[in-house]
């Protein structure tokens, strides 16, 4: 066992973790985060998203040592009931979840777009939701909801 | 005319809000404290006989808190409608992925190592996977009763209205063509997952992920419980529990499902973590690898379909014949409800007045199959509606005004003889036709579905 320590939506956490333990184990199964999903554990289908110091991670493939010391956001560090952030709007708005499994992952993958480019084209958007699959097959309105939550963002001069 | 309150109007998605923030609450997200692991030996081969399975050495294992083998099932045996299924494989296994033993432990990793630690010694069988193979004399038996479904006493589900013979007479072209529509894995994201907790007095709650709730239900009350055909074997498997279990011993929450599209109607995950419950007396969670989910879940089936149609110059479908056959993989699963409805439909929406339709289902050493997004009538409509086309090429006839000359109506018969009251098949086409701006002769602009002469 190795000591982790790690920020996980502004909250400090000090957990003993396997040297090969995953950040998405880690995350769901010793601080219960869990909206990060495992819908793969192979890096294939980006349901357990989160940023790592602001980057886009898949937590199933990090091995949970390699965040010691950062700070990782989820879904739920995105915002939550009653201040929720333009993309969780505008994703309920416009309908971009029908099971929702994959809902958190490509949440995390707009918020990783629209951090670094505010006013995604299409294809832009489509790039950067590549590494996500949604077997409901809701692409387009996911799109939607993310072309929405880019607006709105815009509209108040940057980011939430 | 009261306001429509529903219909027209945008409503919020049902836990949408859940989605969002990640609030939902899938099986997976429900932590037990203390609960085990559990992971399945399974078959390594698609068609065999267990001749020796010794599971002493994965038991002794430290962190192994049980394992269990079709000798801790209390009913073995179950099935939507045909009990032909068992929760872990008994003397023989019939498809590659089928579970045999479980084991439950402290981590997935000592649960994955103590099911390399099972003894097994399986005799390779000779499989067959080609529906046409496995009902040629001598084929490969999957099951020993042999490898076709029995409708009664035919070895396939007949729906006949008229006479096929007559009808061939009278057409002055027959058309024949093969359709082949291919298996689908349904691949949820979220892959089968069970989280069965013991409570006091032997009951079991079990977190699932199905919207059939009852139809499980009826199924784990039938392994757990005192199944019609418990054996005496029951007395021994009473260590686990006081009495046989009923439906008020087992509390069944279905979770936010994270996609199904059918394949979560069916029972995967939650017998056997419910047994190793039992046996272990603890919270135990069984959760499928994106492999077992592609490899071992239920799937849909694929379907060989063959049309031969009886066409009269003026486009006249009279006489319609049809043969298809299903091919189930190694259980029958809801295949006997799937090719009823698929006889029901597969002639599609025309009037026809000789029809013949012959379904049959065929066992092959493969994973079971059943429910997906229309069962058995997505296939027989895709066949169906090809096969429109290609008479339409045929006769020279445009495949708008094919559909419409065989269009049917009000108090037309399908091919199970049922009269339908109303039909409205013209007016759809007719107002499909306007949207997609497709020309329409005036003749067929200005048909209804009146009932045609008797």
């Amino acid at each position: 066992m190795a000591l982790l320590e790690i920020k996980v939506n502004g909250r400090q956490y000090r957990v003993e973790v396997d040297p090969w333990a995953n950040l998405l184990d880690v995350l769901r199964e010793k601080i219960f985060i869990t909206s990060p999903k495992a819908g793969c554990e192979t890096g294939d289908c980006g349901a357990c998203n989160v940023l790592i110091d602001g980057k886009l991670k898949r937590a199933c493939l990090t091995n949970a040592l390699t965040a010691n010391g950062s700070e990782i956001t989820t879904v739920e560090g995105v915002g939550q009931k009653g201040a929720l952030h333009p993309i969780q709007i505008q994703f309920y708005e416009n309908y971009a979840s029908q099971c929702g499994f994959c809902t958190p992952g490509m949440i995390m993958a707009s918020k990783a777009l629209l951090d670094d480019n505010p006013t995604p084209s299409d294809p832009e958007i489509k790039e950067a939701l590549s590494g996500n699959l949604c077997r409901c097959t809701g692409y387009v309105n996911i799109i939607k909801a993310i072309k929405a939550a880019a607006d709105d963002m815009s509209g108040q001069g940057g980011e939430q | 005319m009261s306001e429509l309150k529903v219909v027209g109007h945008n409503k919020p998605r049902y836990n949408g809000l859940g989605h969002v923030t990640g609030e939902a609450r899938y099986v997976d997200d429900v932590f037990v404290p203390g609960t085990l692991a559990v992971k399945a030996l399974r078959s390594p081969v698609h068609k065999g006989i267990i001749k020796k399975l010794d599971t002493s050495r994965a038991e002794a294992l430290p962190g192994v808190h049980g394992v269990v083998t079709c000798e801790d099932v209390p009913c073995n045996t179950y099935g939507y409608l045909t009990l032909d299924q068992c929760v872990l494989a008994e003397g023989a296994v019939r498809y590659k992925g089928e579970p045999i033993a479980a084991v439950a432990a402290d981590t997935v990793e000592i649960a994955n190592e103590a099911v390399g630690l099972i003894d097994m010694e399986i005799e390779k069988q000779t499989p067959v996977f080609d529906p046409v193979e496995a009902v040629k004399p001598g084929a490969p038996l999957v099951r020993p009763e042999g490898n076709v479904l029995m409708v009664g006493e035919r070895p396939y589900r007949l729906v006949y209205n008229g006479d096929i013979e007559a009808g061939f007479a009278q057409a002055d072209e027959i058309i024949e063509n093969d359709f082949f529509f291919p298996s689908q894995e349904h691949a949820p994201i979220e892959p089968q997952v069970s989280l069965a907790v013991p409570t006091e007095d032997s009951r079991l709650t079990i977190y699932t992920v199905t919207q059939g709730l009852y139809f499980l239900l009826k199924q784990m009350q039938r392994i757990l419980g005192q199944g019609e055909d418990v054996s005496e074997r029951w007395s021994k498997r009473h260590q686990y529990t006081h009495h046989g279990m009923g439906f008020s011993d087992i509390k069944y929450i279905s979770c936010d499902v994270g996609g199904a599209f059918g394949g979560k109607t069916e029972l995967h995950a939650d017998a056997i973590a419910a047994l190793m419950a039992l046996k272990t007396g603890k919270p135990c969670k069984w959760r499928w690898t994106r492999e077992e989910e592609q490899l071992c879940s239920m799937r849909h089936s694929p379907w060989l379909m063959h049309f031969k149609d009886g066409v009269t110059k003026d486009g006249r479908i009279v006489a319609r014949q049809v043969f298809t056959r299903h091919d189930a993989g190694a259980y029958t699963g809801l295949s006997s409800y799937v090719v009823d409805k698929h006889a029901f439909y597969v002639a599609g929406p025309y009037y026809l007045p000789n029809v013949q339709v012959k379904c049959q289902v065929v066992y092959t050493n493969k994973v079971p199959t059943g429910a997906i997004r229309g069962f058995g009538v997505t296939p027989g409509t895709y066949a169906c509606e090809i096969q429109m086309n290609m008479i339409a090429e045929k006769m020279g006839i445009d495949p708008w005004e094919l559909r419409f000359i065989n269009a049917m109506r009000h108090h037309d018969q399908l091919a199970t003889r049922t009269k339908l009251d109303s039909v409205y098949l013209i007016e759809t086409m007719q107002r499909l036709a306007e949207i997609a701006d497709h020309p329409l002769d005036e003749k067929f602009k200005a048909m209804d579905s009146s009932p045609r002469e008797a």
